[in-house]
């Protein structure tokens, strides 16, 4: 080792000129690289570049390679989902017109609603019921489900704020929190909550999911559960559920902001305030002071004859 | 000055009852396997949920809530026997003021269980404190229930300390450990005029200070009822009417618990007759003035026949809860008044089954009260099964009614083997004052 380091390190002419062609060599070819470089990442910039607005409200280019999909975990999913069904959607102020004289009892409400909340066939979060107010009044089907009141007696009861009004209207329960006292459905006038008594229906299916309070899903038990005007298909732009799934025009959904509503059969747009005016609209129950979102139009010029059988239930209970 | 053997024999009288017997073993036994029963109920309930109990989504609040409007409604005797009566002086009602607040401790504590198990979801009770909100009426119920037992605590505490000191003197064939609790409990009594002052100002303190708090506890237990809109619970004069049963079934409560201690521990001398005779006419009164709210709460609807104050009466006067309802009220409450009216009527044996007959009306009464106005929402109950409809209680649900008064039991039979029921200290007091001749002597 020691004898090696004594030598002195001396070039030979061919040893230098062989190693300035090295160096001339590497050089162009690092040059060429380079410039290839820049000129890939030139093109790179149009298709592989993306754009990305970050958490300072800075707008900024990355390479799409460097990205990494951040992994929420479970908890931080429904700190999310919670923080958001609190919030309720920015700027609304969601509405429902249901008109009675196109209702036929086709139930089709219900069992879309059912099924998209998990629910069994004794829980529902809307109901169509068999009226008639007296013996010379006409019968008729009443859709029933939560109101989603602005004066809403169940979330004054609540003890522990499980149940909620949003800025958007639409009160929610979060399950995460109900303690199944049960007080709302003592408050409650619209009989519109139902508890889930025992083991929910899609309990072992639904035990991994992530609690998403719009949806209500998974249900829990000793938990309530009621009419959430879907607020998660609101947030994705959609209509509720039982507005989609009817067959027969009944419902209407909008923003009370924007002054229109939608009905879920046709599709067709109208404004909120004129398809009240122009039909009688009326609330259920508003001497109580609740001040429903829904809305009714009278069963007025219905097309079809209110069924027999429903018929003979209406009378005994108006002996 | 009493006589010291007046004094030995008054002692030892009323500390008779402090020892564990053979009845006391076989009793608590008893209990104890009643409870385990009851107990286990309960354990099916947590784990398959609320719904084995009959209730469903129309009649939610059944014999849990109305076992709950019970329990506190007979816990609020303490206040009336040992404040109102203790403050205006009325003599007679003195040796009873401690078996009013065992019971008034007993009944107060054990309905804040009773609450837990009508909840879905009893693990998440810390809620109520960590998430609380002041305006729903729970929060209100669970706060002055538990001021109540607190103040219910220290108004059994704190006259009891004299008679602390006795025990730990007289008690000599304790365990030496009972001993010592005695002592550390009595606080260093010796019965100066200081501390005499001292315990009879804040006695005088916590009576008034209980008053105000026994009315908010079941004026707020009504409003879990009457601050909702539905028909047959939509009623101003909930508060005084709950307050008013509730004396009823507490009086009843103490009459029963009298007869028992007075013929179990032999202490006719310090639970006369004359005892007897004075809370039947005290029965008598609460009675009345709770006929008289009774006669408001059904008159005026009545009257009016309002569409859905109609459908409930009519189920509870001629419907399907009319045999309940007309028992409850003549054989639970007019009876035993007409019946209390009379001398012969006010004697221990009569009195107690007179007290078994009010208190068993008066939890049926509760049960009027809770479950029929539930039957009849505003919206017909459709499209469900039947058992929505009628509501059935199941025998898991009775049984985890049952628990609590086994609890009470218990307690009630606990304290009265560790403390002397029937003040010693305030008999003595007694005696110097207005001295008479105790009958064997």
């Amino acid at each position: 080792m020691s004898e090696q380091e004594e030598k002195p390190k001396k070039k030979t002419r061919r040893e230098f000129l062989q190693e300035l062609g090295y160096v001339g060599v590497g050089a162009l070819i690092g040059g060429s690289a380079i410039f290839a470089g820049v000129n890939y990442d030139k093109r790179k910039k149009q298709v592989d570049r993306i754009k990305v607005l970050t958490a300072e409200n800075e707008l900024i280019e990355i390479d799409k390679n460097g990205v990494t999909k951040v992994v929420k975990s479970k908890k931080e999913i429904l700190t999310y989902l919670q923080k958001e069904g609190r919030e309720g959607i920015p700027g609304k102020r969601w509405v429902m017109v249901l008109d009675l004289s196109k209702c036929k009892n086709a139930q089709r409400c219900m069992a879309a609603c059912q099924s998209s909340h998990h629910l069994r066939p004794e829980q529902s979060h809307i109901n169509t019921l068999k009226m008639q107010e007296s013996i010379n009044t006409p019968p008729y089907y009443l859709p029933k489900q939560c109101q989603h009141c602005d004066n809403p007696p169940c979330v004054a009861v609540c003890p522990v704020d499980a149940t909620y009004k949003r800025p958007d209207g639409i009160v929610l329960i979060d399950n995460e929190r109900c303690i199944g006292c049960r007080f709302c459905i003592a408050a409650c006038p619209y009989s519109a909550r139902t508890l889930n008594w025992t083991k929910p229906l899609h309990d072992d299916e639904d035990k991994d999911k992530t609690y998403n309070v719009e949806l209500n899903v998974p249900q829990r038990k000793g938990t309530i559960t009621k009419c959430l005007f879907s607020a998660d298909r609101l947030r994705d732009g959609k209509l509720p559920y039982c507005v989609s799934a009817c067959p027969n025009g009944v419902f209407y959904f909008g923003d009370e902001n924007e002054d229109a509503v939608t009905n879920g059969t046709t599709k067709v747009t109208v404004r909120f305030k004129k398809l009240l005016a122009d039909n009688g609209g009326y609330q259920l129950m508003p001497e109580l002071g609740t001040k429903p979102r829904i809305y009714y139009l009278p069963p007025k010029g219905k097309t079809y004859p209110f069924q027999e059988k429903d018929k003979a239930l209406l009378d005994k209970e108006l002996e | 000055m009493l006589d010291p053997t007046r004094i030995d024999k008054i002692t030892s009288d009323l500390l008779r009852p402090i020892r564990i017997n053979n009845a006391f073993k076989l009793w608590m036994t008893v209990l104890i396997v009643a409870l385990v029963i009851c107990l286990y109920a309960y354990t099916l309930q947590l784990k398959n949920g609320l719904g084995v109990a009959g209730i469903r989504d129309y009649v939610s609040w059944g014999m849990y809530i109305s076992n709950f409007v019970f329990f506190v409604a007979t816990s609020l005797i303490g206040m009336l026997i040992s404040a109102v009566l203790g403050l205006s002086g009325v003599k007679w009602a003195a040796p009873l003021a401690r078996i009013a607040e065992i019971i008034a401790l007993a009944f107060a504590m054990v309905a804040g269980l009773v609450i837990v198990s009508d909840m879905g979801r009893p693990d998440r009770l810390l809620y109520v404190i960590i998430h609380g909100r002041i305006q729903s009426p729970i929060v209100w119920d669970i706060t002055v229930v538990s001021t109540y037992v607190i103040i219910s605590a220290l108004l059994l505490y704190l006259p009891l300390i004299p008679d602390l000191k006795i025990c730990a003197d007289k008690l000599e064939k304790a365990p030496k450990i009972q001993r010592d609790i005695y002592k550390i409990l009595s606080l260093n009594w010796n019965g100066s005029p200081e501390q005499q002052k001292i315990i009879s100002q804040a006695t005088r303190a916590l009576a008034i200070f209980i008053i105000p708090i026994a009315l908010a506890i079941h004026t707020v237990t009504s409003w879990l009822f009457a601050n909702t809109s539905r028909a047959g619970w939509d009623s101003t004069v909930f508060g005084p009417y709950f307050v008013s049963g509730a004396f009823v079934c507490g009086s009843a409560a103490v009459i029963i618990a009298m007869y028992f201690y007075r013929y179990n521990y032999k202490l006719q001398d310090y639970i006369t007759d004359s005892h007897f005779d004075n809370m039947g006419k005290l029965l008598v009164l609460v009675s009345v003035v709770y006929i008289y709210f009774n006669l408001n709460e059904y008159m005026v609807p009545y009257y009016k026949m309002k569409k859905f104050e109609a459908i409930g009466i009519h189920e509870l006067f001629s419907g399907v809860h009319a045999f309940l309802f007309w028992s409850t009220q003549i054989l639970g409450l007019v009876l035993p008044t007409i019946l209390l009216l009379f001398k012969g009527m006010r004697k221990p044996f009569p009195m107690m089954i007179i007290g078994i007959f009010v208190l068993v009306g008066g939890w049926f009464k509760r049960y009027i009260i809770v479950v029929p106005p539930q039957e009849h929402p505003y919206l017909p109950i459709q499209n469900v099964p039947m058992n929505f409809k009628i509501y059935t209680p199941t025998l898991t649900e009775i049984l985890i009614t049952v628990a609590p008064f086994i609890l009470v039991l218990m307690i009630i039979t606990i304290l009265s083997k560790v403390i002397p029921i029937v003040s010693i200290h305030e008999t003595l007091e007694e005696e110097i004052e207005n001295p008479k001749p105790l009958k064997g002597m």
